[in-house]
């Protein structure tokens, strides 16, 4: 078999198990998007129009007190690590069908230091 | 709501805001929509046509939260006797615009058959945007820069999630509004604009 064939195309397969981006996430740089983009709807500490995101890393979906959420994403089984966190930003209708927030991050790096600023800020 | 949990309004300005506020509630059962209601969604027929899903409700609920919040926000700003002019007047002026975007998101989600999110008792905005942690004007400027930056972004990033390609062009024209907002805010702190390009919504 002609390696050359294949190869492009079992590359384009990756990143739908493991984005590589996600192998250079900068949390600082994280820090500056969540600042620009998430700001709106978040808040490290404060539920707001979307609930607070310290220690969402590794939390279970909808489980945050005192927020009311979409009854989606209140009986979703996801729990939040980098690969869910990642598909999240990438579509959030894809992962909880019936959310509410539909934001997407257009930009791989972009979504994975966003991702690794949550982490950092989780403890994690 | 309660005012006056807050400082009391000392400009007629600052009064005004608090009248055009109880004006608001007493109108809200009239479902009657404003002009800026009725063009922004002259684009959209479709949405009389009950194509539309239920997506781009929540899309629109979850917007309207935010314009609640922004409402809110600039009036914590007005209350807090911080703001001078002609600051307060630009304050004032970016508050309307965000009442009008209320008014808007309220008359199309009403059009798709959706139940409009309801705004918040003022004291629950003003604890999570530590309303009390705001000393000066610059603080205030710089609460609601933060927050039309993060609202033109928003906007912006929830274009492709709808279904309606009528309602993703309101969204960007919102998202011009926050913008413009923002640029005027942005100036008035005497900060540089973006050195490039493409900043917003990558």
């Amino acid at each position: 078999m002609n390696s050359r064939r294949w190869l492009p195309a079992a590359l384009a397969l990756v990143p739908a198990f493991v984005d590589p981006a996600l192998a250079n996430g900068n949390a600082e740089r994280g820090r500056d998007l969540y600042e620009s983009r998430c700001i709106s709807c978040h808040s490290l500490d404060a539920n707001r129009i979307g609930p607070k995101h310290r220690g969402v890393y590794g939390r279970k979906a909808g489980s945050v007190p005192e927020f009311t959420y979409s009854p989606a994403v209140k009986s979703s089984s996801v729990v939040w690590n980098d690969q869910t966190l990642m598909r999240w930003l990438t579509n959030p209708q894809e992962v909880i069908p019936g959310q509410r927030m539909n934001f997407r991050v257009s930009q791989p790096q972009d979504r994975a230091d966003i991702v690794a600023y949550l982490k950092k800020e989780s403890g994690q | 709501m309660t005012p006056s949990s807050i400082a009391v309004p000392t400009g007629p300005i600052a009064k005004g805001l608090i009248t055009e506020r109880r004006a608001f509630f007493r109108a809200a059962g009239a479902a009657t929509l404003s002009a800026t209601a009725v063009a922004l969604m002259a684009g959209c027929e479709s949405m009389a046509q009950g194509n539309m899903t239920a997506a781009d409700v929540n899309i629109l609920n979850v917007a309207l939260g935010l314009e609640h919040e922004a409402i809110n926000a600039y009036q914590l700003g007005a209350e807090s006797g911080l703001l001078q002019q002609p600051v307060l007047n630009t304050a004032v002026a970016f508050q309307t615009h965000h009442k009008e975007h209320r008014d808007a998101l309220i008359a199309t989600i009403r059009k798709m058959g959706g139940m409009p999110v309801a705004e918040k008792p003022k004291a629950e905005y003003a604890r999570a945007l530590n309303a009390g942690s705001l000393r000066n004007q610059a603080d205030v400027l710089k609460l609601a820069q933060r927050l039309e930056r993060g609202a033109a972004n928003a906007y912006l990033g929830v274009i492709p999630s709808f279904g309606d390609k009528g309602l993703a062009q309101v969204a960007a024209r919102l998202a011009a509004d926050e913008t413009m907002h923002w640029t005027a805010l942005t100036s008035a702190m005497g900060e540089m604009l973006p050195q490039k390009a493409l900043t917003f919504g990558a």
